[in-house]
């Protein structure tokens, strides 16, 4: 029950935050950039689902993402649908492939499945290139509208802000639940053992393919916002690096915990824009972020986060009871 | 119609060789440490570059340029093993992968910072006059690259069969823990593999970037195609990645000229995909049974 | 309850087993005893469908249950613990038991996600039922300590405790005594009884003799993977045969 309440000040707190920020931004350009926190969160909820709680890596992550866009992008500039509908048509067939490479994909484990996800990856940012009558090829796709609701458009940050950050932080809440759940303990036990999974009936195989499943379903979403909020694609937003990009928020937010991907997101979307100024650097500060990260400090942020809450904590309750005790 | 499948065939048969030396160098680093190294595809980006630098900034001749390149690209090799690899004996595959990954993005961010992001060539080892071979076309620079692979790879088999270090290091890849058992220095031997793979991915970088050129980011795609030969060849540092690179090299040369060269990079990968789906063990190897 | 018939398995060139044959009656323990290399814990890895055998059926209550994966033999009450004990680390000593009701409990994705009030009864019934079977193995204090921190005799305790979440027929246990001092084998003991007790059959293999005796009615002897000898532990310790493979003298 204690835990419960913690939970909901933490999202409570969290919801605060996310909604007050705005009124400090309103319309400048830093708005801008937290509607793209709000969607690299919402990706690395989705690639943390997979690879922090069941411990499958996935370096093909921007595709999923890549198809959620171009599949929305396509089917409302070109064809004229609706975005709304062009969201769940794009999670709907997002998720198909999803299912279908998913059973022979994971199969393969570690370096195999890392290199598997890799190419299917670059197959997709190949054809998003090449396929140009389709997608517009390497210059891009525009004129794709914006999300409507009756006569009202999404058509400022502002608007897109708390739009894209509403449905990240319910992806949050609800990817907190499952984690919590029959569902999430048996994931979390295939990350630790998959024999002994299986030993307790987890039908581990089904249950990996689900969740990328699920995971690859989130990370459309996110394309569709991306798509209809940028008004905007091409494929560069897709390749191999930013596969390699969302892999580093989810590694340094924390795998396998709730706020990671948030604090990971943040730190990976915010960096850039106050490093402008060496603006080449930021590659070298990934890889250095990457490396030294997984040496030092394995849970990432969330846990370096949690260490110095419970350090502090203590600190302060010894000054109570050494106070008490004067 | 038929010159022309020579011709591709000829030219898929020198990128194929090019592929069989980096899918070595990843098998050679997977058997003694269990590790794919993502980094291993900028070790042929380095070989390249520090060639193009030493020729172009520092005036040097070309072999010495070439052989500078390839002991300093050895030398990050070793770095990149004592820094990275070795504090982490008992790392999961997961922070394995993920530490090569920033690995090789440290490197090809180090290497934009240093040399820029120009594409850059370096001259043919000999003349640049095409030959004539049964109808195609073949550049001398081919022949460079097919003889030195031949090369690297009697030497490399002649190491692994005929030398002390090379059958410690072929006792390393059957069975680590036995192999330290009966005194072989399984640390050593992970230095000295990494070292030789980042040997021969500079060389693959050296030896084809008369042809096809050089920048900071040629080492993903050209890695990447790399492991892929080693998949087909089913992780062997012999002849079976040999056979991977060269075939990969020909439908890929292949695939370019007779389909679409737009998708002549997804080739490699469809093939990757088929054969980690269908044979994971490669093409040539039987299936083992996995004991628990 | 538990039936083998003519269990054969090869790895490459060498033949781990041979031939083996043996049944396990319904709420008896059973002991699997031989010398190292005797090929005992490749025949519960290929009872619980771990190994594919070469040739060579299993029956569990007469139905053929050959070369079925783990996931399907939980379905079936069929559970094992692991001689390298298998803990769900990152997970909680009572949320690693939770993991056991995997099979009898039925909420999708969008339930769990939704916390929907048939996700929540079923949860609380889950959380329930897991503490008693952590207070079976008597570990029931341990409950939210992180399952990767337990001292070893502890885990092994848990691995039992979540084997029994599954409401097994039957329990096989793999060198459940390996790596306990002996008041914990003397603990340990009583538990597999307990187990007994409750209607459940076991089946363990072994290398703690004094255990094996002690607990078991009935026992198989391996050796080299053939079998050597089966009956009461008296028959057992009597028999010259086993004497000589286990002094070497074979």
């Amino acid at each position: 029950m204690l835990k419960g309440n913690k939970n909901l000040v933490t999202y409570g707190m969290l919801s605060g935050i996310v909604m007050l920020a705005p009124l400090f931004f309103a319309g400048g350009y830093l708005l801008n950039v937290l509607v793209f926190v709000g969607i690299n969160t919402l990706l690395a909820v989705a690639l943390n689902l997979l690879l922090g709680f069941a411990g499958q890596i996935s370096l093909g992550h921007a595709a999923f993402f890549g198809l959620g866009a171009y599949i929305s992008g396509v089917s409302t500039a070109t064809y004229g649908v609706n975005p709304w509908a062009a969201m769940l048509l794009a999670a709907v067939a997002v998720g198909l492939v999803a299912f279908a490479i998913g059973f022979p994909i994971l199969k393969l484990k570690g370096h195999y499945l890392a290199m598997a996800t890799l190419g299917f990856g670059i197959i997709v940012y190949i054809v998003f290139n090449e396929t140009v009558d389709l997608t517009g090829g390497p210059s891009g796709l525009s004129g794709i509208p914006s999300f409507t609701v009756a006569d009202f458009s999404f058509d400022s940050d502002m608007k897109n802000y708390y739009l894209i950050w509403g449905i990240t932080l319910v992806a949050i809440v609800l990817s907190a639940n499952l984690v919590n759940s029959r569902i999430g303990r048996a994931l979390r036990s295939i990350h630790s053992s998959e024999v002994a999974a299986r030993v307790m009936g987890v039908n581990v195989r089904l249950l990996k393919v689900q969740i990328f499943t699920l995971s690859a379903v989130l990370s459309s979403i996110a394309g569709s916002l991306y798509a209809h909020t940028m008004t905007f694609i091409s494929p560069t937003s897709f390749g191999f690096n930013f596969s390699v990009e969302l892999l580093t928020m989810v590694v340094i937010g924390g795998l396998g915990s709730i706020l990671g991907p948030l604090l990971g997101a943040g730190l990976l979307t915010l960096l850039p824009e106050f490093l402008r100024t060496f603006q080449d650097y930021d590659i070298i500060v990934y890889g250095l972020l990457l490396v030294l990260m997984t040496m030092y400090l394995p849970g990432g942020l969330a846990s370096g986060f949690t260490a110095m809450c419970a350090r502090i904590r203590s600190r302060f309750s010894r000054e109570v009871v050494k106070n008490a005790q004067g | 119609m038929a010159h022309q499948i020579l011709q591709y065939m000829l030219s898929g048969l020198s990128t194929g060789a090019i592929y069989s030396l980096i899918g070595i160098g990843f098998a050679i680093i997977y058997n003694s440490t269990g590790i794919i190294n993502f980094a291993q595809g900028e070790f042929v980006m380095l070989g390249g570059m520090l060639t193009y630098v030493f020729l172009a900034l520092f005036d040097f001749p070309l072999p010495a340029a070439m052989g500078l390149a390839v002991v300093l690209t050895t030398a990050v090799g070793v770095v990149f093993e004592r820094l990275a690899i070795r504090p982490l004996r008992n790392a999961t595959p997961l922070s394995l992968v993920i530490i090569t990954i920033g690995g090789s993005i440290l490197i090809r961010g180090i290497a934009m910072l240093q040399f820029g992001k120009d594409t850059h060539a370096i001259p043919a080892f000999s003349s640049n006059e095409p030959l004539t071979l049964a109808g195609a076309t073949v550049l001398p620079q081919h022949l460079w690259i097919l003889g030195i692979t031949l090369c690297i790879i009697a030497v490399n088999r002649f190491f692994f069969f005929h030398t002390i270090n090379g059958k410690a290091m072929r006792a390393c890849s059957h069975n680590r823990r036995a192999a330290s058992l009966v005194g072989i220095g399984v640390k050593r031997m992970v230095l000295i593999s990494f070292a030789i793979s980042s040997a021969m991915g500079s060389v693959a970088g050296i030896i084809t970037a008369p042809l096809t050129m050089t920048s900071y980011d040629v080492g993903i795609m050209l890695g990447l195609k790399g492991f892929c030969a080693a998949i087909i060849g089913g992780m062997s540092s012999g002849i079976g990645t040999v056979f991977g690179g060269l075939l990969l090299g020909v439908l890929e040369s292949l695939g370019a000229g007779l389909i679409s060269s737009g998708y002549k990079d997804a080739i490699a990968f469809i093939i990757l995909l088929l054969i980690l789906f269908i044979r994971p063990q490669g093409l040539f190897r039987k299936a083992e049974t996995e004991r628990v | 309850m538990l039936r083998v018939e003519g269990i054969t398995q090869k790895f490459g060139g060498v033949t781990a087993l041979s031939d083996v044959s043996f049944s396990v009656a319904e709420g008896c323990i059973k002991g699997v005893i031989g010398p190292n290399g005797a090929g005992k814990t490749t025949l519960f890895n290929i009872i619980t469908g771990i190994y594919a055998q070469t040739s060579g059926s299993v029956f569990l209550s007469g139905e053929d249950i050959t070369g079925l994966a783990p996931e399907k033999l939980a379905k079936r009450r069929l559970v094992r613990t692991f001689q390298n004990i298998e803990l769900f680390c990152g997970l909680t000593v009572l949320e690693n038991v939770m993991v056991g009701f995997h099979t009898r409990s039925r909420s999708g994705v969008l339930s769990c996600s939704l916390k929907l009030p048939g996700h929540l009864k079923e949860e609380h019934a889950i959380r329930e039922q897991a503490m008693a079977c952590l207070e079976f193995a008597g570990i029931a204090d341990l409950a939210e300590t992180p399952a990767d921190s337990l001292p070893f005799g502890k885990g092994r305790l848990l691995e039992i405790a979540r084997a029994m979440a599954l409401d097994p027929r039957i329990v096989l246990l793999d060198e459940p005594a390996a790596g306990l001092n002996s008041r914990e084998t003397a603990q340990l003991g009583r538990l597999i009884c307990k187990i007994r007790e409750s209607g459940v059959t076991v089946a363990l293999v072994e290398h703690d003799m004094e255990l094996v005796m002690d607990i078991c009615e009935s026992i198989v002897v391996l050796n080299l993977g053939r079998k050597l000898a089966e009956g009461t532990p008296r028959e057992i310790q009597e028999n010259p045969e086993v004497v000589a493979a286990y002094l070497g003298e074979g």
